[in-house]
């Protein structure tokens, strides 16, 4: 046994943000602590056994960790670690941390899949990106009367920033909003920039159509829509099981072609 | 408006569903105009009921035709409705369904009216309204006539991502049983032409980077499977030929779903042969992607695909020599040869063996399939295969430790107890 690991465990508390967490790296490293785990405010339940230390968010501190990342790891490695973030698993905060500690202490490489936690980093950050990418494709605007692009979405992890720059250089011509129900905030473009909104109403899910804040012929579009969906399926090789593995059922709800 | 569209719609999009190609990937364009869309490595937006992509807006300008393809439902003799968008309206379903994230982009195909210019100018000008007066950037993939010109040809792949030909029948003398009236040349010509085409325009790019893109994410193409009794032999080696003469990037296999009541084809009842067309794809993916030669998959010992286990498992049962092979010595080329391991898990296994030998635990991590790779592996375990089994009773073992999910449809075998 190390040393270190009759230490007892500590618990850092932070404030559920990005630079939160990396002021957790920070920390440990700071004030040279044994094994750790972390946990929000809110999840946290005390006990009497184990130390807690709250971390202190700061700015500078987070930047000194990333810029320490970026040596230790590519471009998609990096991007992995905040997929990882952005997935609100509760336990990848202390995943995180570990992987952290792994690639500046020991040594190890991102690409160690035979290490449980970098396995754990990549896998989590393929499940993020499978519904990212699930989002760009599943994402259904509807044409406001005020000539805004509407969309709302509810998606399992927290994908929206991961795919706001798609949106804007895809609809670089249009005005559009993409909600996220679920987490109560979304994002606005204006044709220039895009900036982060929250909005204190929500449309009705059951009016799709509904003629009081819908453009006039938006029924039309989507009626042609479910129109060319349904007649672009095949009968004879009907196949439900697929249907429903590639359109998983949570999201038919946000689906145009799936409304009757 | 709205009625007559949706009525055009339904027919148009019912005609040209038996298109497989979705593809909206292979191509960059970016949206440097300000203008709307782009592309990249393509989206599925949906999926229909049958589990099919729905990447791009598929329909046919018209299905007035004066050809009559005994497999093709839009045949001169089929008792159909007709009729034809005018451009104006392609384009504004395009649009429409763009801006709402419903669609990639555009595919667009036609039956031939009049002539083979006359129906290939109109397809051009879509793309190029597209294109030129709405600044659309997205996907469009056009579907190129046999027998046109080729300034007409040209202009299409200024403004298209991407152009196919379709060889319709895998062998040239099922084409002339089924289809008289067409000819395999007709077909090779204007993939030849795309083919000079698509390395011109490579060399320019290279010269000016500014050249026009041409065609940029290449040139496809489509056989019907099971309308006439070619093996599988005949379709691969076809579609090798096609890959490797005029550089396709796609070839895609369309099991024949029964449209015609015709002695020269299989009864109106039949079913459609998705197991084989599925195993077509596994076979192709296995020469594009994992380094095998078509040879080496199908020949005049095996001239068809094993049904109930894939083409790598099948190859591999008959090939015992080339195993048991060592996961942590191997090099990448033999380890995309293991049945039960892809492209990924194989890269990853050669990235992970530099940090530490790999044990059966690790692989089974790393997303392989040790039902079927186990039996032709070793690994940094002293527990591995040692009996010496035949390839008869691997093949046993295998299909009893997994259930195909196409068993249950296709079950003609009697159950014994």
């Amino acid at each position: 046994m190390t040393p270190s690991s009759f230490d007892s465990m500590t618990i850092l508390i932070y404030d559920g943000t990005w630079y939160g967490l990396l002021c957790c790296i920070y920390d440990v490293y700071e004030y040279k602590l044994g094994p750790v785990s972390v946990s929000t405010k809110e999840q946290h339940q005390p006990d009497a056994f184990s130390n807690t230390q709250e971390v202190f968010t700061s700015a500078e501190h987070a930047k000194r960790v990333l810029k320490g990342l970026h040596t230790k790891l590519s471009p998609t490695g990096m991007a992995a670690i905040y997929s990882c973030y952005l997935s609100e698993l509760p336990e990848m905060a202390s995943v995180i941390i570990r992987y952290a500690r792994l690639l500046f202490s020991s040594g190890i490489s991102e690409k160690a899949y035979g290490n449980p936690d970098v396995l754990k980093v990549s896998q989590v950050a393929k499940m993020v990106s499978r519904e990212r990418h699930r989002m760009k494709a599943f994402i259904r605007f509807r044409l406001t009367q005020d000539d805004i692009y509407y969309a709302t979405i509810e998606p399992d992890f927290n994908v929206l920033p991961l795919i706001v720059s798609h949106f804007k250089n895809r609809y670089a011509d249009q005005k559009w909003v993409i909600y996220d129900t679920k987490r109560g905030y979304g994002v606005f473009y204006d044709l220039h920039t895009t900036e982060e909104i929250q909005l204190d109403f929500t449309v009705d899910p059951d009016k799709p159509t509904d003629t009081n804040i819908f453009a006039e012929n938006e029924e039309q579009y989507q009626t042609l829509w479910k129109d060319y969906f349904k007649h672009v399926s095949i009968d004879s090789r009907k196949n439900t099981a697929l249907h429903v593995r590639h359109v998983p059922r949570r999201y038919w709800k946000h689906l145009t072609e799936k409304q009757v | 408006m709205s009625e007559r569209i949706r009525e055009k719609l339904a027919i148009l999009a019912d005609a040209a569903k038996y298109d497989v190609s979705c593809a909206s990937s292979g191509s960059k364009r970016k949206n440097d105009n300000k203008g709307l869309g782009n592309t990249g490595s393509g989206i599925c937006h949906t999926y229909t009921s049958d589990g099919r992509c729905v990447s791009l807006l598929k329909i046919l300008l018209t299905n007035f035709c004066i050809y009559d393809c005994a497999y093709c439902v839009t045949r001169k003799s089929n008792d159909i409705q007709r009729t034809a968008f005018t451009v104006k309206e392609v384009v504004d379903l395009t649009i429409s369904f763009y801006r709402r994230n419903y669609i990639e982009g555009l595919f667009l195909s036609s039956g031939i009216f009049k002539n083979a210019d006359y129906t290939m100018e109109r397809l051009v000008r879509v793309a190029k309204e597209l294109r030129l007066e709405h600044k659309f950037n997205g996907y469009i993939h056009l579907k190129t006539i046999p027998g046109a010109s080729d300034e007409l040809m040209k202009e299409a792949g200024l403004y298209a991502d991407r152009l196919s030909v379709n060889i319709e029948i895998p062998t040239e003398s099922g084409l002339k049983l089924l289809a008289p009236d067409k000819d395999r040349k007709d077909m090779i010509k204007p993939m030849n032409f795309i083919k000079q085409e698509i390395i011109q325009n490579k060399n320019e790019i290279k010269l000016f980077k500014k050249a026009p893109l041409f065609v940029p994410a290449g040139q496809s193409s489509q056989m019907i499977i099971g309308a006439t009794k070619e093996t599988d032999k005949d379709i691969m080696y076809t579609a090798n030929s096609l890959y490797k003469n005029f550089n396709l990037k796609r070839v895609y296999y369309s099991g024949y779903v029964p449209v015609s009541h015709d002695s020269r084809l299989p009864s109106f009842d039949s079913a459609v042969p998705m197991l084989r067309e599925n195993r077509l794809y596994q076979a192709d993916w296995l020469m594009r992607f994992y380094g095998f030669h078509v040879k080496e998959l199908l020949n005049n010992e095996t001239p068809h695909l094993d049904l109930d286990i894939d083409p790598k498992l099948s190859w591999a049962l008959r090939n015992p020599n080339q195993f048991p092979i060592d996961i942590n010595k191997a090099d990448l080329q033999m380890i995309l040869r293991i049945p039960g391991i892809g492209v990924q898990s194989a890269q990853k296994i050669v990235s992970a063996r530099t940090f530490q030998r790999l044990n059966w635990e690790n692989l089974k991590k790393l997303g392989v399939a040790l039902n079927r790779a186990k039996y032709f592996i070793t690994c940094n375990s002293a527990d591995f295969e040692r009996r010496n089994l035949s390839s008869m009773q691997i093949k046993q073992y295998i299909l009893a430790s997994s259930a195909s999910k196409y068993l249950k449809s296709n079950s003609t075998q009697l159950q014994l107890f």
